[in-house]
């Protein structure tokens, strides 16, 4: 019989104990924009069990560019939904949980706790120090993804002794500064987040190795890489 | 002196992380600084020397998603 997953079974890294792996795990992807929607294809196309996306937006005409999961017809429509209907229409083997709201102090914690893994689709400073503070609270890792231009990083936090606070220790940008720089190519985000997510695979399936305490970055100008030691 | 910062060669005269940090110009936050692979808190800079062909990275908070 035809196996939607045959593809990525037959990998010795994964096969039938990592797709069995995948299919009883949760994983929550917050922000479903340019990071989160290849973060999101992928992971549902993969056979997550459960996957959460939290996202209080709306679709706009400046998304289209890099927001893979989004089309002409949907603008003005909230992110979250739009999402879990194109993500159920490519595997209803997936379950999948939508959150139209914003990730704040207050929910948080009682959003993450339902989930193994919690990755990272945000566009902002204050929400990356929220979900590292909270995953080093519950002990859950944190993929760690943030883009600007043409460069990206990735790495896993919270799962080792390196959090997001290690790379920057002070809250940053300060409330007050000016908004952060939003120029950016679509394939940037298409790049990290399907970094993003093959970490994700591989901390579910314990296979590879994952960037527990290192950092990758990418400058797709020159396609210049480091792996940084972060602890 | 010179090292490499993000792979290019370059002379300093910066004896440690932080005078190099000062030479550069570099923001008080939302910057992380590597040397050799290895990322080097800020509360260190001042007593981490700079030795001949270092391999530093400098890595810049990047926010959007």
């Amino acid at each position: 019989m035809e196996n939607r997953y045959q593809r990525q079974i037959m990998l010795p890294e994964i096969g039938e104990d990592g797709q069995k792996r995948l299919a009883g795990a949760k994983v929550l992807i917050v922000g479903a924009g340019g990071l989160g929607s290849p973060i999101a294809l992928y992971l549902t196309g993969c056979g997550v069990g459960t996957i959460g996306i939290m996202d209080d937006d709306v679709v706009s005409l400046t998304n289209l560019q890099r927001q893979v999961l989004y089309g002409e017809d949907l603008l003005g429509m909230p992110k979250a939904k739009c999402a879990g209907e194109r993500l159920r229409k490519l595997n209803s083997d997936v379950r999948i949980v939508t959150y139209p709201e914003k990730l704040t102090p207050q929910n948080a914690t009682e959003r993450m706790a339902d989930y193994d893994i919690i990755v990272d689709g945000t566009d902002n400073g204050a929400a990356r120090y929220l979900m590292s503070d909270a995953c080093q609270a519950l002990g859950k890792p944190y993929v760690y993804g943030a883009i600007c231009g043409f460069e990206g990083q990735v790495a896993v936090l919270c799962a080792g002794r390196a959090t997001y606070r290690t790379l920057f220790p002070e809250d940053f940008p300060p409330a007050s500064a000016q908004p952060v720089a939003k120029g950016v190519v679509g394939m940037t985000p298409g790049v990290v987040g399907s970094v993003e997510a093959a970490q994700v695979i591989q901390l579910i399936c314990g296979c590879g190795q994952p960037l527990i305490d290192r950092l990758w970055t990418i400058d797709l100008r020159n396609m210049q890489s480091f792996i940084i030691d972060l602890w | 002196m010179e090292v490499n910062i993000n792979g290019k060669a370059t002379q300093t005269t910066a004896g440690n992380l932080a005078e190099l940090a000062t030479e550069m110009g570099l923001p008080e936050r939302g910057v992380a600084v590597a040397v050799d692979n290895k990322m080097v808190p800020r509360t260190e800079w001042t007593a981490t020397s700079l030795c001949e062909g270092a391999n530093i990275v400098i890595i810049k908070a990047a926010f959007g998603g």
